[in-house]
């Protein structure tokens, strides 16, 4: 099958999707010349994020190799990853304590 | 290689020969435009500030409106003031004379008030531009042109697609011995670490850290979550899930030459030594751009997921989209389809050269989409409060 999503580092838990994935449609993806694919539990939105692996909550969501963020809960492989179960570490003055 | 250009007293070579109309403060702004609208080939930078400001406040917005008018596509001034702002029109005018290029300056004040001013602003302005036609393009060494990289309206096909592309470009032009400018400190957050090992010496690396540190301890000190606005609503919507995504997505734009200096906003890029430099300047692209332009850049090439119109007064912007939509969407405001990476398979180098063949058509005299729409938003970025 051509591939649909981009892993862009072998490192990396996320691939991103380049058209829609419909629940149970499968993403085809390439890394190192290693073919991958992976069943979706859920939509994908075009250009958005699926994790391939399981993710724990606090766990380092990696995409380009390094963290961009944390799991905020578990995250099932095949899952929609973005802002409602992924935050970011940085800029957080919301978190500081007075 | 060889491009053409106007050549300045200075040195320094424009692509463009503009006659920009500069208001030293707000209060000058509406009447500086008046006037560019009477006189064709004449650009007005109409601006909110330059009056009740303080310390490095009134430095930087000083600074930016003289990098402006010292900008080597600018040809030519005409610095409209009222006549009692912070920002003095005589001394500002008097600074961007020291480039060695005509520059007068009026004040509303003395003029008689928006008729007088008008009429004695034109007349000079038209005279101007007259003269600035009949100056001829020479040819001169693309090592002279300075590139702005920006990217705004990001989405995850940038990562992908438009920055990789704009990266391999930079690393082009730097190989032809040319300068380019990475900007946006806040989306440097989350990939610092990255770039800081690029750097050309320890000094460089704790420079670019610095800003970065600096940068996020604003958000810190407000006690607010980065994320109210960065990445934006349009980020979000677009895949982009943290600052930490979308800054490592946007640093690709740099390519993989060595970053040489850290630069403050609107400081002027040195010309001694070419390469990569990065400027402290924020996420929101139409201040980060002038900052740039401020500090020499005579050309922008300006990433787009979602689709932005952004052109510049002073400097031709071309837009480059890494999402095939987006392109389709919105082809009058776009210039380059990098989706090609992600939907026909082509490579990012291959890209990379197209961004760079238009970057030598647009700086020979080529109209960018941005330009042909009349585009010129302009904007200039504030680091302290109004008094």
């Amino acid at each position: 099958m051509k591939n649909n999503s981009v892993i862009a580092n072998s490192k990396d838990n996320v691939a991103t999707v380049c058209t829609v994935i419909k629940k149970g449609e499968k993403i085809y993806s390439e890394i190192n010349n290693k073919k991958f694919e992976l069943k979706a539990v859920e939509e994908i939105p075009d250009f958005h994020k699926i994790a391939l692996k399981d993710i724990k909550q606090g766990e380092n969501v990696i995409k380009y190799g390094e963290s961009i963020g944390l799991a905020t809960k578990n995250i099932k492989a095949g899952e929609y990853v973005h802002v409602h179960n992924i935050e970011s570490n940085r800029g957080r003055g919301d978190k500081i304590v007075k | 290689m060889k491009i053409l250009g106007y050549k300045r007293i200075n040195g320094t070579y424009g692509i463009r020969n503009h006659l920009a109309i500069i208001p030293s403060s707000i209060c000058a702004s509406d009447t500086a435009v008046k006037i560019s609208n009477l006189v064709s080939n004449s650009i007005a930078l109409p601006h909110q500030h330059g009056c009740c400001q303080v310390g490095e406040d009134y430095k930087q917005t000083f600074k930016t409106l003289v990098g402006l008018g010292s900008n080597p596509n600018v040809g030519a001034v005409l610095v409209v003031g009222l006549g009692c702002e912070g920002i003095k029109p005589e001394i500002l005018a008097e600074e961007i004379r020291k480039e060695n290029k005509r520059v007068e300056m009026i004040k509303i004040q003395e003029c008689g008030g928006t008729l007088g001013a008008v009429k004695e602003g034109a007349r000079l302005a038209s005279e101007m531009a007259r003269e600035l036609s009949k100056q001829q393009k020479v040819e001169f060494d693309i090592s002279n042109l300075i590139l702005a990289l920006e990217c705004g309206g990001s989405d995850s096909t940038s990562g992908m697609a438009s920055n990789p592309a704009v990266g391999a470009a930079s690393d082009l032009l730097i190989n032809h011995g040319g300068t380019s400018i990475l900007s946006e400190t806040t989306e440097l957050i989350g990939a610092e670490h990255i770039l800081a090992k690029r750097c050309i010496n320890e000094n460089v690396a704790k420079k670019l850290i610095d800003i970065v540190n600096r940068t996020e301890r604003r958000a810190l000190n407000m006690g607010e979550d980065l994320r109210g606005s960065q990445p934006t609503p349009g980020n979000i919507e677009g895949g982009l899930s943290t600052i930490e995504e979308k800054s490592l997505g946007c640093i690709y734009k740099a390519g993989n030459a060595p970053v040489q200096e850290i630069l403050e906003y609107g400081e002027q890029v040195p010309t001694k030594v070419k390469g990569l430099y990065v400027m402290d300047t924020p996420g929101e692209d139409i201040d980060s751009i002038t900052g740039m332009i401020a500090g020499g850049a005579q050309i922008v090439v300006f990433t787009t997921g979602r689709g932005t119109p952004t052109g510049s007064p002073i400097a031709p912007v071309i837009k480059v989209t890494g999402n095939p939509l987006t392109y389709k969407k919105m082809i009058d405001n776009i210039d380059v389809n990098a989706g090609k990476i992600i939907d026909e398979g082509v490579t990012v180098n291959q890209v990379g050269e197209e961004i760079f063949n238009e970057i030598v058509e647009v700086a020979n005299g080529k109209s960018t989409k941005a330009e042909s729409m009349g585009h010129n938003e302009f904007g200039i970025f504030r680091i302290g409060y109004t008094f």
